[in-house]
């Protein structure tokens, strides 16, 4: 039950959106520039591999399912890289660099003077660029806002696979600035 | 000196950020815009020191001063409230709702889940409306972000509190839009 008085039709952040379209227009913005729009060397897919593991280790289930299922259609539908990166990106099918910056990440999550010098040397020793460490760090720093705010207001949370893979396709095509659909809790 | 090159190495904390990816500076600027300037039920003075005091709890130097700087100048309080926030304002006059929502800011700061129904009801108690409850969980949701961002880029800030004084005073009547 949401702490506060939230649309039942819409779920997760979607519902948070719908309350206060004031906020929502630089939140979506800033997810918009940090995750969809074009970038000179991270995919889009690498990207929102950073925001669902960061999810993780926050343990937002809604953000976690939503990023995933929004990497996987950016990845060419493969769910395996998705889970093996939420389970233990160093044995995950993913290049050197992305392990050090998923190291940077997690880092960030548990605190911002985490990140030490060696965590930025290991990165750049595997060819991390100055923007892709600042927008490692941003992307994680962003989610640790928004599961916070989706956990912090109790917002709606389904558990149903079909559901973040509807959401998650849309988001990849379209990006974060169109509108989202109604959902019926299947409750 | 920060984690990677910046344009300016002497813009303090999250200022040379902004201008090194203004894609991102430009929703970061507005995002703190409507949350502490925008209109609410909750003064300017009320939003910064919940900001502030977000900022402390992570231990960010940066952000806890300049955004406690920002609450003295709305509040025309003087300094001495940089270290009363620190303290958790036994010394400022505030309100008992600005206590229940700073309460429940704090549960934010620790993980969202640790919001409890008995937070919310504490707070709906001394007055909290449902935008009130919403705008202080984003606002220390957003401070997570701002202050991981500052220290995750090893960014530097100026040590004592006089060296705030302007800097605070600008957030409060100019404000942050700069894109």
């Amino acid at each position: 039950m949401p702490h506060i008085n939230l649309s039942s039709e819409f779920p997760g952040i979607r519902s948070l959106f719908m309350f206060r379209p004031e906020t929502a227009a630089p939140l979506n913005a800033l997810v918009q520039a940090m995750l969809h729009n074009p970038h000179p060397t991270l995919s889009a897919g690498e990207r929102e591999l950073i925001a669902t593991y960061v999810s993780r280790l926050n343990t937002c289930k809604y953000c976690c399912n939503i990023h995933g299922a929004i990497a996987q259609h950016h990845l060419g539908n493969n769910a395996e890289i998705v889970q093996r990166v939420l389970a233990d990106p160093e044995t995950a099918p993913i290049s050197n660099k992305m392990k050090a910056l998923l190291k940077i990440a997690a880092k960030v999550q548990s605190g911002g003077k985490n990140v030490l010098p060696e965590d930025i040397e290991l990165a750049r020793s595997e060819g991390a660029t100055d923007m892709e460490i600042h927008d490692v760090v941003l992307i994680a720093a962003a989610f640790c806002m928004y599961n916070r705010y989706v956990d912090g207001l109790a917002t709606w949370q389904p558990d149903d696979p079909e559901l973040y893979d509807k959401m998650g396709e849309q988001r990849a095509r379209e990006g974060y600035l169109t509108p989202p659909f109604k959902v019926v809790a299947s409750q | 000196m920060a984690h990677i090159k910046l344009l300016n190495e002497e813009l303090p904390g999250i200022v040379g950020l902004l201008t090194y990816r203004p894609e991102t500076g430009k929703p970061l600027t507005e995002l703190a815009e409507i949350l502490l300037r925008g209109p609410s039920s909750l003064s300017s003075g009320e939003r910064e020191i919940i900001a502030a005091s977000v900022s402390y709890w992570n231990q960010c130097h940066f952000c806890h001063t300049s955004h406690a700087a920002a609450a003295a100048a709305h509040l025309k309080s003087g300094p001495a409230l940089i270290d009363d926030i620190k303290a958790g304002l036994p010394k400022t006059p505030v309100s008992d709702k600005l206590r229940a929502l700073l309460h429940i800011a704090h549960q934010v700061q620790r993980g969202g889940k640790n919001v409890t129904k008995e937070d919310i009801a504490a707070a709906r108690e001394q007055g909290a409306t449902d935008l009130e409850i919403h705008d202080t969980v984003l606002i220390a949701a957003a401070f997570c972000m701002y202050n991981r961002y500052v220290d995750g880029l090893g960014t530097w800030a100026p040590g004592p509190n006089e060296a705030y004084a302007e800097m605070g005073e600008r957030m409060a009547h100019v404000g942050y839009i700069r894109f």
